[in-house]
């Protein structure tokens, strides 16, 4: 594999009234699961259903039901860490952690606080500068979602919703190794982009399906590198943590206000309270959210309704031999193979459909034309009609077809474009095409030579001036593609139009 | 460790459990009871002694990742003081 090294990025600085300050963030990622069914019963994951449809009388928490693991749930989560370089826990077990909200029947989630099933990992977070940071993972663990509570429907009740209550999550706590909001952000980006290479989570913030609580501190600048050496906390501030957020933009938003709050605080001469906040988009603030002295009191102790979790290496074994090429790895192969730049891997690499289209048209190809080629004028033209890659009318194998015209030189670049529209809009062979319609190149040079000697003939004011001025040739060369209908080879022309002003 | 009345009162309301004042002298008294039984135990020595999970031995029964319930909004909204429109309806809970 080729070995993608990076520059480390700076650190963000914000200016105090009185002094710079850094950013320490770490992040709480909780990425539901894709399962068909939910982590301790048999109802159905699907989102979008009748409310209360997708429930067990488990999730519901009738008395005297009993929780049974979904063993591909715990695929999934072993699969993730795997894909996180993580060490993975043969043996692992639940905890209760209890609290009470109507959203959650049991009065306590089921969590894995004391013996996670995965352990250490790491992730290389792209900046797209050239920079990278590789943040650690501190661990993750398998626990249920909670329900839905819907505040806007009536003025003096609130109405839930448990279909979601049950649905298994993995929370991802990174260490606090997050230097900026664009760093946080890039996290996220990539967390997500893994885990939907893998297949264990959709990404799809809107619907919640990944959402996160950050942790954000200030520090003076070298606090920070104090805090490395020593692995002691007390070089940073004290972190606030921002509860729930499903929005890149919002996370950046909030972490920017967040510290802001923090440095005016602390050059006022306060001190920071550790607690939960909320990020309010609309009036862009955050605000504390619990009161205090309930925050995390959550007296955890081991679920008597569940043994501990003990799997088989030979089973994680086989997980693991079966993991699909990652995105690091694809990106270093596009970039070594294919000789592509960092930039264009990066974006031919972004999600696991766009890297198979692209490999499939590439297949026996220049590589770095058919990159230009799906980045470019693919993307570009279902980016205008909002569709994703998945729903191109355009075929790799019609777009090769594509590039083949334009490598064997039987089709200009600019007529490539019009050929390339005539595809996408109206299908079938790009060959063909260019046969039936006539959009051959003309390279031979007595069809050029003659509209050429037509366009001198017609214009002996024009051929006196680019005597003098050569540069004006190139008037020339754009009157011959003309005559020709953008079919006249044009290194042929432009040979052609310098030789014969040349006279 | 003992337990005081002002715990007692912290430990009732984490549990959403409503304690008179009156009742919270022979609440206190009542934990206090149960963690001198637990320190009894913790004069046990169980250095390097594996904690006992089941009484046989047993692996932690697994399912198979099926569609296997769901589909009874009745039943799950029948016992719910209030149910509107297919939900449950509960005082406005608002952070």
């Amino acid at each position: 594999m080729l070995d993608l090294t990076y520059e480390l990025p700076k650190p963000k600085v914000i200016a105090g009234a009185k002094h710079d300050w850094e950013l320490v963030i770490g992040m709480e990622v909780h990425a539901q699961v894709s399962s068909n069914a939910k982590l301790f019963s048999g109802a159905s994951t699907k989102f979008g259903a009748e409310p209360n449809s997708n429930v067990a009388f488990v999730d519901a928490a009738m008395p005297g039901m009993l929780p049974v693991i979904n063993e591909y749930c715990v695929e999934q989560a072993v699969r993730t860490g795997l894909g996180l370089k993580a060490e993975i826990n043969l043996w692992s077990a639940f905890d209760r952690k209890n609290y009470f909200y109507p959203d959650l029947p049991q009065g306590y989630q089921i969590s894995q606080l004391y013996h996670p099933i995965v352990g250490e990992g790491e992730v290389l977070v792209e900046l797209g500068d050239g920079t990278a940071r590789l943040v650690r993972v501190e661990r993750i663990h398998m626990e249920q979602d909670a329900g839905k509570s819907i505040h806007d429907m009536d003025p003096n009740m609130s109405f839930v919703d448990l279909n979601r209550t049950g649905v298994c999550l993995m929370e991802i706590v990174s260490r606090p190794d997050i230097r900026g909001p664009e760093e946080a952000a890039a996290y996220i980006a990539k967390l997500r982009q893994i885990m939907q290479y893998l297949g264990t989570c959709d990404g799809n913030m809107q619907n919640g399906n990944l959402r996160a609580d950050v942790n954000v501190s200030i520090c003076r600048p070298g606090q920070y590198e104090k805090y490395q050496e020593t692995g002691d906390f007390s070089h940073l501030g004290t972190r606030c943590e921002i509860k729930n957020m499903n929005s890149m933009r919002f996370i950046q938003q909030a972490i920017e206000v967040e510290a802001r709050r923090q440095i005016a605080i602390v050059e006022a001469g306060g001190t920071v309270d550790q607690e939960t906040r909320l990020y309010d988009p609309d009036k862009g603030e955050t605000r504390s959210m619990r009161s205090k002295e309930e925050a995390h009191d959550y007296r955890y102790f081991p679920d008597p309704d569940l043994l501990p979790l003990e799997i088989e290496q030979a089973w994680v074994d086989d997980i693991a031999a079966n993991l699909p090429e990652l995105p690091d790895e694809k990106k270093a192969r596009f970039i070594n193979d294919f000789g592509l730049s960092d930039y264009d891997a990066s974006v031919l690499t972004a999600d696991v459909e766009s890297a198979a289209f692209f490999e499939e048209t590439a297949k026996g190809r220049s590589g770095k034309l058919a990159a230009n080629w799906v980045i470019n004028e693919l993307f570009g033209r279902l980016k205008k009609e909002d569709h994703s890659i998945t729903e191109s009318p355009v075929s790799p194998a019609q777009l090769g077809g594509i590039i083949d015209l334009i490598s064997s030189d039987a089709i200009s670049g600019k007529i490539a474009k019009d050929l390339f529209e005539i595809v996408y809009t109206e299908g079938g062979d790009p060959a063909q095409i260019v046969e039936e319609r006539g959009m051959k190149q003309v390279t031979d040079t007595g069809a050029i030579e003659a509209a050429l000697d037509e366009i001198i003939a017609a214009n002996p004011a024009q051929v006196e001036k680019a005597k003098v001025n050569p540069k004006l040739a190139g008037w020339f060369v754009g009157q011959v593609m003309k005559a020709t209908g953008g079919k006249a080879n044009p290194k042929a022309v432009n040979e052609l139009v310098a030789k014969k002003l040349g006279e | 460790m003992s337990i005081d009345q002002s715990t007692a009162a912290k430990v009732a309301k984490l549990a959403r459990i409503k304690v008179e004042e009156d009742a919270l002298p022979a609440l206190a008294d009542e934990f206090n009871t149960i963690l001198g039984f637990i320190e009894q135990l913790n004069e046990v020595d169980v250095e390097g002694v594996e904690p006992m999970t089941s009484v046989t031995p047993q692996r932690l029964k697994r399912r198979v990742d099926e569609v296997t319930d769901g589909n009874q909004q009745d039943k799950i909204l029948a016992n719910a003081p209030d149910a509107r429109e297919g939900f449950f309806a509960v005082p406005k809970v608002v952070e």
